[in-house]
């Protein structure tokens, strides 16, 4: 492999784009030249940084509006303007919150009411710059951090690989019960958690719900129920829900 | 554009009696769509951001997106959405280029004519500190030199690293072939990183 072939290559290993025996071969050849490694390094220091920085703009919500005027409406769909004027709160972390994900569990109750209480503490939580209780990437810290402070031990998988980055956990309240409250980031996303004990009507298998602009989706997981609450786009989240149920029935409960 | 006259066609040559059932397909239709295409606004915005370099012209060229896309929803073959709006956002894109008439236009099968750009703040550095961390390149700073980037790197790292793109779907966003693709990406890297420790330089 020449250098200029490798100059260019190395991109492509460091975005995951070449298959197994390429990527040995441009990693072969970077580990003999100094000059293609550097350009290796490069390329990943540069994606570091563009992934710890929002990059993102967040659409106006009068562009959301006009969009969705634009196009027919077969039946009034919920109030969105409201959940829109919500979702305004607040410009200065209106970047933050329209990029976060919650799960919350849920209890019998009324869902929607429950749905629309998860939102609320996930947008509390953003504009509050009360995200986290425990600070750390590490699920063995934030795991144990929730021993004796719930009768629960919450799933904490570490998807960092599949590009859910944890940052920490906090402890929240969703229908006056203490729940586990979880906080993951996909690039420049907050991800908000919550994990509690028979709340709602979750059922086996993700099931989405839009409310207040959010998208949320809501399962059971290992005895608990489960609710996504995010405005991140539904397959991202619907694939951030897949790759946290499989990394939990690798793990086990544990 | 022949998929969109066929679409016309076909809409011309529907039977009145079917007009019911079309009121119903056309229901569907919206609801199918508003499902699939909304939830990637903050991406299509994004883009037009980057490529118009204004927050006005993003709005506009994102609601004609939206409205052309809607338009042309039957000629959509189905496989990810995000890519074939961010497509129709590109063209709309051109189009506004071209009314603005400036010399900007993007230059996606001239890769030549790029890489001749000659910028002073572009211009290969004697010589690069390859270890120098991009630690302390905030959002701010990188958005403003994302979008001081040539066109042709600009839109191909656009797609890779805030609207999260594979090649695959870049190349066919871009239409330029995966290797084109692969290459100005290293490529608008390397220039972003030089804009970044030249401006590191100045402080």
């Amino acid at each position: 492999m020449t250098c200029d072939d490798a100059a260019v290559l190395v991109h492509a290993l460091a975005d995951g784009e070449l298959d197994a025996s390429h990527a040995r071969e441009v990693e072969a050849h970077a580990a003999s030249c100094t000059a293609c490694a550097a350009e290796l390094a490069a390329a990943q220091d540069m994606k570091r940084a563009l992934g710890a920085s929002n990059l993102r703009f967040a659409a106006p919500a009068s562009l959301r509006m006009r969009i969705e005027g634009a196009i027919p409406k077969p039946q009034p769909a919920a109030n969105r303007r409201t959940l829109l004027k919500g979702f305004a709160l607040g410009s200065a972390m209106s970047a933050i919150a329209a990029s976060g994900i919650g799960f919350v569990v849920l209890r019998e109750a009324s869902d929607n009411r429950l749905m629309g209480d998860a939102i609320s503490a996930h947008l509390r939580a953003l504009q509050g710059e009360h995200l986290t209780d425990v600070l750390s990437t590490d699920q063995h810290t934030v795991k144990p951090w929730f021993n004796g402070k719930l009768d629960l031990a919450p799933p904490v998988p570490d998807l960092t690989a599949q590009g859910f980055t944890l940052i920490g956990g906090r402890l929240d309240f969703l229908d006056g019960k203490p729940v586990a409250a979880l906080v993951y980031r996909r690039r420049a996303h907050v991800i908000d958690v919550f994990v509690g004990q028979e709340l709602g009507s979750a059922p086996d298998a993700p099931d989405l719900s839009v409310m207040q602009g959010f998208n949320v989706l809501r399962w059971r997981e290992g005895g608990l129920s489960v609710i996504a609450v995010s405005d991140l786009n539904r397959d991202e989240l619907e694939d951030f829900a897949v790759k946290f149920r499989a990394s939990e029935r690798t793990a086990g409960t544990g | 554009m022949t998929a969109h006259l066929r679409m016309i066609v076909d809409n011309e040559k529907r039977p009145p009696q079917a007009a019911a059932s079309a009121a119903v397909d056309s229901a569907e239709k919206a609801e199918r769509f508003r499902a699939l295409a909304l939830p990637h606004l903050d991406d299509v915005y994004t883009l037009a951001r980057y490529l118009l370099r204004n927050a006005s012209d993003a709005e506009d060229a994102a609601q004609e997106c939206y409205l052309r896309a809607f338009r042309h929803f039957d000629t959509f073959r189905g496989g990810p959405v995000k890519p074939w709006l961010l497509a129709i956002l590109r063209n709309v894109c051109h189009a506004e280029f071209a009314r603005r008439g400036k010399a900007e236009v993007l230059h996606a099968d001239d890769t030549d004519t790029v890489e001749n750009v000659s910028h002073t703040a572009w211009a290969e550095p004697d010589n690069a500190p390859e270890s120098m961390s991009l630690a302390r390149l905030d959002g701010e700073t990188a958005r403003k030199l994302i979008a001081g980037l040539p066109d042709a790197f600009r839109d191909v790292l656009v797609l890779r690293e805030i609207n999260d793109l594979s090649y695959r779907d870049i190349a066919e966003v871009t239409g330029a072939p995966i290797g084109t693709v692969m290459s100005r990406l290293a490529r608008g890297r390397n220039l972003l990183r030089q804009a970044f420790l030249a401006e590191e330089k100045e402080r």
